[in-house]
Order: C-alpha cells, then sequence, then structure tokens
C-alpha cells in the first residue's frame, strides 16, 4: 500500500498542464499542487460523482488532459459510470482510484467485499481500453512514464492506507480554501471560458 | 408556414430548441418513447450524446460539461429524476449549473385521473429544491423551452422542462 500523498507526489512531474480533479485525495493534493488554478478540488458535492464531473470536464476540453483521482466509495456507487466513459473513450481522460478499501470520512467502516474487488478488472469488462493495478509505490512511480505517454482513457487503481476521519463533520479542518463557485471560476478564467 | 401543433409535441421542434439555444451535449437515459428523437439528435452533428445508464449520472456529466465551457442539456424520464436527488443537489445547484433538464412526465394525463405514482410525485419532488419548471405538451408550447434556457442561464440554476405528451409526441 501507499500514502495518498505519496501517490499524488509521485504523479505531480507528470501533470504538465493537465486539469486536476483531486476527489478525496484533494486535502493532500492542495497541499502539493504548482498550478492551483487547474485544479478542481470540490470535496464531495455528492458522492459518486466526481468521476462523471471529470468525464464532463474531458469532453469539453478536448484538447487538455483531464486526470481524475476518484475512490473506490465513489465509483462503487457509480460503477454504470465506467461504460459510459468507456463508450466515450476520450483520450485525454486518465483514471486514478484510490482504494483504501474504507469509508474514510465516516470512520472507516469497510466498503462491500473491500479486500476482493479488483477495480482495475471492472474497469476493463466496462470496456475501458486499458486498467492497471498497483499496491507499491515504487511499481506506480516507474509507470507513471507509460501510463501519460499512452492516450485515455485509462484506468490505474491504487492501493492505499486509509487515512480515517472520525471527527464530527462540522469540526473538521476545512482543507480547501476557495470555494466550488471560485474553484469553477479559477478553472475558467485559466482556460480562457468566457461565461 | 405551417401551424405549430396543438395536439402533439413533435421531436423536429424539440430537436430545432436545442439547436436555436446553442445546446452541445445531450446526456441522457432514455425511456421507450424517445426512439424517434434518438434518431434525429443522433444525426445532427452539432449534438454529441452522452449516454449513462442511472439518471444521476447525469447531473454530475452536465456539471463537469458546464465547467469546462460546454452546454449540456439533460434528457430523462420522471422517474429518473427522481432517483438523482443527491446528485442534483450536489453537482447541480451547489456547483451552480445553469442547464435545461428536460423530463418526460411519465404517467402524467391532462384529462381524467393522474394515478401513476411516477407522475404524481413529481412536481412535489421538483418543488422540494425549489426549482422551476414549464410544463410542454405539443408544439404550441415550444417556447417555453427557450424560455427555459433563458432562466437557466441568468439563475445558474436548473430548469425542468416536463414534457407533458410523452406517449404521442416523440413516438412514430
Amino acid at each position: 500500500m501507499m500514502r495518498i500523498a505519496e501517490a499524488l507526489a509521485a504523479f505531480k512531474p507528470h501533470r504538465g498542464d493537465a486539469i486536476v480533479v483531486p476527489g478525496r485525495g484533494g486535502k493532500f493534493w492542495v497541499e502539493l499542487t504548482g498550478n492551483e488554478k487547474l485544479d478542481v478540488p470540490l470535496g464531495d458535492p455528492a458522492m459518486g460523482g466526481h468521476a462523471g464531473f471529470a468525464l464532463g470536464l474531458a469532453l469539453a476540453q478536448p484538447k487538455r488532459r483531464v486526470v481524475l483521482f476518484d475512490s473506490e466509495g465513489d465509483i462503487l456507487m457509480s460503477l454504470g459510470m465506467l461504460t459510459t466513459i468507456a463508450e466515450q473513450a476520450p483520450a485525454n481522460f486518465y483514471h486514478f482510484l484510490l482504494d483504501n478499501e474504507v469509508y474514510a470520512t465516516t470512520g472507516g467502516q469497510p466498503v462491500p467485499n473491500a479486500k476482493n474487488v479488483k477495480y482495475d478488472r471492472l474497469a476493463l469488462a466496462a470496456g475501458y481500453p486499458r486498467a492497471q493495478a498497483f499496491e507499491k509505490l515504487d511499481d506506480f512511480d516507474r509507470a507513471l512514464p507509460e501510463i501519460f505517454a499512452r492516450p485515455g482513457p485509462v484506468f490505474v487503481a491504487l492501493k492505499v492506507y486509509p487515512e480515517i476521519e472520525n471527527a464530527p463533520i462540522g469540526s473538521r479542518v476545512r482543507w480547501n480554501k476557495r470555494t466550488r463557485t471560485r474553484v469553477v471560476a479559477d478553472l475558467q478564467q485559466e482556460l480562457g471560458i468566457d461565461r | 408556414m405551417a401551424e405549430a401543433s396543438t395536439t402533439a409535441l413533435s421531436p423536429e421542434t424539440v430537436l430545432a430548441e436545442m439547436k436555436k439555444n446553442g445546446v452541445s451535449h445531450i446526456v441522457w437515459l432514455p425511456d421507450s418513447e424517445t426512439n424517434w428523437l434518438y434518431l434525429l439528435m443522433q444525426a445532427e452533428l452539432s449534438l454529441t450524446l452522452v449516454g449513462v445508464s442511472r439518471e444521476g449520472h447525469a447531473c454530475s456529466i452536465a456539471s463537469g460539461l458546464a465547467a469546462g465551457g460546454a452546454k449540456p442539456m439533460i434528457l430523462i424520464q420522471n422517474t429518473g429524476l427522481q432517483e438523482s436527488g443527491d446528485s442534483l443537489r450536489g453537482w447541480l445547484l451547489s456547483m451552480n449549473v445553469g442547464c435545461v433538464m428536460m423530463v418526460g412526465y411519465r404517467g402524467w394525463t391532462r384529462h381524467g385521473v393522474t394515478t401513476d405514482t411516477a407522475a404524481t410525485y413529481t412536481e412535489p419532488f421538483i418543488n422540494a429544491y425549489g426549482l422551476n419548471y414549464y410544463l410542454v405538451e405539443n408544439d404550441a408550447d415550444a417556447p417555453r423551452i427557450s424560455v427555459a434556457f433563458e432562466e437557466a442561464a441568468k439563475t445558474k440554476r436548473p430548469v425542468v422542462v416536463l414534457v407533458g405528451d410523452e406517449y404521442h409526441g416523440f413516438n412514430r
């Protein structure tokens, strides 16, 4: 297993000018990023939707890479989304999964069949042209150049340590300094989108 | 010039409204009555169809499309709208996405008593989320679709168009 921050740090040199949707890795990514205006840290607007949101971005911005750090709890809630992504097959879409096997934000209860689900195989079965899975950070780090050397969509499942939050939501430290509205406005300004 | 039909909503009329309002993507989950509209949309080069397998997915996809500068429209049935509650809240309302949701009003009838619960819960559901909506039953109502687009853009909120002619307008 690897820590989420380690996985994101390994990815960072490969980011280029990609739009990054950090999903539940947001609180770690905001400390690492070097290009905040191309980041879309949204927290959790509604569980299960990060993949759909990132797909929409990828379809709207086909010349720009979109990198998503999804979670297994989110993707289990929206498995059918994998078929939509595979059908649309955006070549600019890089779909990473942070699989900690638990619902970390609610105290660490296991997701269904946590230790036995092969998410990379689910993605392949849904029609993704390629998918990989990594448990060790070194292996992931070595594979990153090849992952980004080829077009998407690609699905990359990463086993990460659960970093559990067990405090009432209202008392948790707010890691995102920008509102969702600000995040989207900054992104659109950076992309030259006139709204 | 042909008069607008007051007896049916034609798929050509709906498509014309989509084009007139600059829709780029249709995010949709069809029901058995939208097949003819599907064929028209598929043939329309200015539209990209994004099929989903659960209606809530349409909200997050539309949200991403809008953030990326596209102009999505959601096309689903009222049953699916009701399934989409949390996604509607989180991915459209909390993200200030001004998009039109065209919703098949399954089970609704102007004539007699509406008994299908898919229909009877539809307007209370829409009202619970504080959404505005317009009922469209025939071609003469089509300008309401443009009104919905204008309102969505102005308010940055989803606006619903209820299609009350499900069983005749799209099905040929």
